[in-house]
């Protein structure tokens, strides 16, 4: 497990490398989730108010 | 016109896309996650390490892919962008507008990978060599692009300026990809060709190629999840909307 860790010595460029990327991918999606969902609030919360100005 | 082509045209109307890719994101998804899984155990654990490199060449697994994903989202980018321009077709301009932050991050990462791996073997981070500088300015090209269309307002003219940047820049595509063979550069050649057989090891080659395919699953998911997004903000009171919203739709 050491050794694999390690990679050889390498274990900074290695790693630096996937845990970046695995983390830049993870916030893009992230992200797109938070973008959706504040979207989603806006367009409900829209059509509520409307609702209600037809109903009065 | 034919009946096939109004059948083409039926999945640029704004609902049936939303629908369509809603359907499709769950299974790209999965691909994606199961391609990533296979793809690491290949390339971290199974193949053997480099007679010459021993294992900081493992970086190559996520810098090709990350490198070709940039390039090829980028010509995507502008034939989408092109297509939006010349026919007028608005969700042309949406996939353009939503691939670009997907192409961007992969080409960021593949300077980041190409740094942590250029340190070991080269001696340093950077260089100002060809190959480094073309894709430096892709990068640039990418965020033109975004910024361009954020800064217009009005979302027709937005779209018309910033699809001819996209344009002009896919030169820079094939300036990227020769610039190993028309200058002399510290980044080495190709090791891929569509002409020749691949110098490397089969597994490495496998591996790299399910990585490869990895990187293109991930980048249709986010790409259709970001279209999606797009659109509703684009139609938020269109009627279509409102009838997947009161149909509980996530």
């Amino acid at each position: 497990m050491i050794d694999f860790l390690a990679m050889g010595g390498y274990w900074p460029y290695v790693w630096g490398s996937y845990l970046v990327m695995a983390g830049l991918l993870l916030v893009e999606m992230i992200q797109l989730r938070y973008r959706r969902r504040s979207l989603m609030g806006w367009i409900r919360r829209m059509a509520r108010l409307r609702a209600q100005e037809e109903r009065q | 016109m034919s009946e096939r082509g109004i059948q083409w045209f039926r999945f640029t109307a704004p609902a049936n896309f939303y629908d369509l890719a809603g359907r499709l994101i769950p299974w790209f998804a999965a691909v994606t996650v199961a391609l990533f899984a296979v793809g690491l155990y290949l390339g971290l654990v199974v193949a053997p390490p480099d007679y010459q490199q021993g294992d900081s060449y493992r970086i190559i697994y996520i810098h090709v892919p990350t490198a070709w994903m940039g390039m090829f989202l980028y010509v995507l980018m502008a034939v989408y962008a092109a297509i939006g321009l010349i026919w007028r077709i608005k969700m042309a301009d949406v996939m353009a507008k939503a691939i670009a932050p997907t192409g961007a991050l992969f080409t960021f990462l593949s300077l980041w990978t190409g740094a942590l791996w250029g340190r070991p073997t080269w001696g340093v981070y950077w260089v100002w060599d060809a190959r480094l500088t073309s894709m430096l300015i892709l990068l640039f090209l990418y965020l033109g692009y975004m910024a361009l269309h954020a800064a217009i307002d009005d979302r027709q003219r937005a779209s018309n300026a910033s699809a001819v940047l996209a344009m002009v820049g896919v030169v820079n595509v094939p300036i990227i990809y020769f610039s190993v063979q028309w200058w002399n550069t510290l980044h080495q050649g190709a090791s891929i060709t569509v002409t020749d057989a691949p110098t490397m090891a089969t597994i490495m080659f496998v591996t790299l190629m399910i990585m490869v395919l990895a990187a293109w699953m991930y980048s249709v998911t986010v790409v259709l999840a970001r279209a999606r997004v797009e659109l509703l903000e684009r139609e938020r009171n269109a009627r279509w909307v409102q009838e997947r919203l009161e149909g509980g739709s996530k």
